[in-house]
């Protein structure tokens, strides 16, 4: 079943047909989706009644076109706040993390390093739970005492980037751990001797080896934040994130006007793939 | 680690047992111990199992629990025979500028949003979508077909959600099979039974595990699908722990139920890495 073994003919055919219909497969709804956000109808499906540019242009009801529309702009600004803040917080210490991992011994480290990997396998609606039951404890503890009610532990966008940042860290680890395992670490000792302090080489020399790691963590880490949705739905307060908004739309039946936002999320995060790839080639 | 070493060792590590303390295992145990109480009164509460009682009394709660058990079991084995002829494929068939390419392919869909995906197949499958409207325009169906809101709808939109993770992790394990070992195998007169039983599959035991229990973990948490591709009696059990927090405001029962769903979700995981003698830190890390 490699190419230097003959297999029958019939047999490959098949084989590519398989291939052939599984990309289909793969293509198929997002190709729908695309396709719907052009139709000139009120329905994001058949028949076809024309194209139109009115889902992303029209300024005006009932046909308003997604550049227009208030709740989902603002929703995609809040998107963006909470990824780029889950992105720097998740990639900071997962820098952190992966030396940690790296350099130094210490007593249980291996234990350390499960727990690590522990939010990858608790779902994420039990992680988002969790962190609303501890922070309302915490806030509901304040307040009895104190009297004051910490606004920032109530469900709201404080708590959506945590709760996306305890488990995005761990996949930033992962990243930036892969390639630091791959340094030459006599190259740090080089500069040691040519009389650099520890933190200057680390600075001056493993860092920038490390920046395609770190970039590609940031992309990653800020992609999932963007799309996440279920730890997300446990957290939010009374700003939502683009996934709430569309989720609550899409629950009231819809109009093309979530296919223009969908078209737009995929060209945007194709952009960031892209520049991913392209970083990581020249490096 | 001289006195130096020491404070940087203490940097690093904070912010580590900082992040998992306050976030993964202190709230943890607090959910575990908001399970256990029991309402008595108004705002008033006594340790009990009460709610994991009501749980195993309630036969809705609990044939959800399995239901989701056992779909996300299905989910699971699906994706792997769906996945694996594909990633063997991609890693041992094709070459060069194509293998590249599909890989690409597969990982198109990760980049978009689970909801974005779910809209598709909803546009795909509903009354008035795309499949109806061909049957109807090819003459063989007469009148609109819902294709929507049942359990193979919802498989079809688990399986699509999950495929990247799968396909990911077998690409990478049978691309580091040699193609020599399966050209001995056929030498010493195996057929392609053979090799693939007792040479691809064993090599890609690694690969198949982990991506099994990504799988089996993202369907098990998955909210989004069931919800919007099942039916009205296709409950997910991530819904009812929604429900009881959000919209009964019953957080604790809620505290059980998500309790109950970690310790499934971690006992086939433990079970799996167990049957297939693999660790968790190889599997992930």
């Amino acid at each position: 079943m490699i190419p230097t073994i003959k297999q029958p003919r019939a047999f490959s055919l098949i084989y590519g047909a398989y291939v052939a219909l599984f990309f289909v497969y793969l293509a198929l709804p997002l190709l729908v989706v695309s396709l719907f956000a052009f139709n000139d109808s009120l329905f994001p499906s058949l028949p076809w009644n024309g194209f139109t540019l009115d889902w992303f242009f029209s300024p005006e009801q009932p046909q308003r076109g997604v550049f227009y529309e208030k709740s989902i702009l603002e929703s995609i600004g809040t998107s963006a706040l909470v990824a780029v803040s889950v992105a720097a917080l998740s990639v900071g210490v997962g820098t952190c993390n992966a030396f940690l991992f790296n350099r130094y011994e210490f007593r249980l480290k291996s234990v350390l390093y499960v727990l690590m990997l522990l939010p990858l396998v608790i779902p994420g609606i039990v992680l988002g739970i969790s962190i609303l039951v501890f922070s309302s404890t915490v806030a509901n503890g304040v307040e009895d005492s104190l009297n004051y009610d910490i606004e920032a532990l109530r469900p709201g966008l404080v708590l959506v980037i945590l709760g996306q940042f305890s488990f995005i860290t761990t996949i930033a680890t992962l990243v930036i751990a892969a390639r630091l395992k791959k340094f030459d670490t006599s190259l740090e000792e080089a500069a040691l001797n040519l009389g650099a302090t520890r933190l200057t080489a680390v600075r001056t020399i493993t860092l920038p080896y490390l920046r395609p790691a770190i970039l590609g963590a940031v992309l990653v880490a800020f992609l999932m934040s963007f799309e996440n949705f279920n730890t997300t739905l446990m957290l939010v307060g009374s700003d939502a994130p683009l996934t709430i908004e569309m989720f609550d739309r899409l629950k009231e039946g819809s109009t093309p006007v979530l296919n223009a936002v969908s078209l737009l999320l995929m060209l945007g995060s194709s952009l960031l793939a892209l520049t991913m790839i392209a970083f990581q080639r020249k490096s | 680690m001289g006195a130096h070493g020491k404070l940087g060792f203490i940097l690093l590590a904070s912010p580590l047992v900082l992040w998992l303390s306050l976030l993964i295992i202190i709230p943890h145990i607090d959910l575990f111990i908001l399970s256990l109480q029991e309402k008595i009164g108004v705002r008033q509460y006594q340790t009990s199992f009460a709610n994991y009682m009501t749980f195993f009394s309630e036969p809705l709660y609990l044939r959800t629990f399995l239901r989701t058990a056992f779909m996300s079991i299905v989910a699971t084995v699906l994706t792997l025979l769906i996945a694996f002829p594909i990633s063997y494929y991609i890693a041992k068939i094709a070459r060069g500028r194509l293998q590249s390419i599909l890989f690409l392919m597969c990982l198109v869909p990760f980049w978009v949003s689970e909801l974005v995906r779910t809209f598709g197949w909803m546009i795909l499958l509903r009354e008035t979508g795309i499949f109806s409207n061909f049957l109807q325009w090819s003459g063989i169906v007469s009148g609109p077909v819902e294709f929507l809101y049942n359990d193979a709808a919802m498989m079809v939109g688990l399986i699509y959600t999950s495929m990247l993770f799968m396909v990911v992790p077998l690409v990478t394990t049978l691309e580091s099979l040699d193609d020599s070992m399966i050209e001995a195998g056929y030498d010493l007169g195996g057929n392609g039974y053979n090799v693939l039983r007792e040479i691809i599959i064993p090599h890609a035991m690694p690969g198949i595990v982990s991506g099994s229990i990504v799988v089996f973990m993202l369907s098990l948490g998955n909210y989004l699908t069931p919800i919007m591709l099942g039916g009205k009696d296709s409950l997910w059990f991530t819904e009812m722990i929604y429900s009881q927090f959000i919209v009964r405001f019953n957080w604790e029962l809620g505290a059980a139920f998500g309790f109950l769903l970690l310790g499934l979700s971690s006992l086939i995981v433990w079970g799996a890495l167990k049957l297939s003698g693999q660790t968790l830190e190889k599997t992930m890390g």
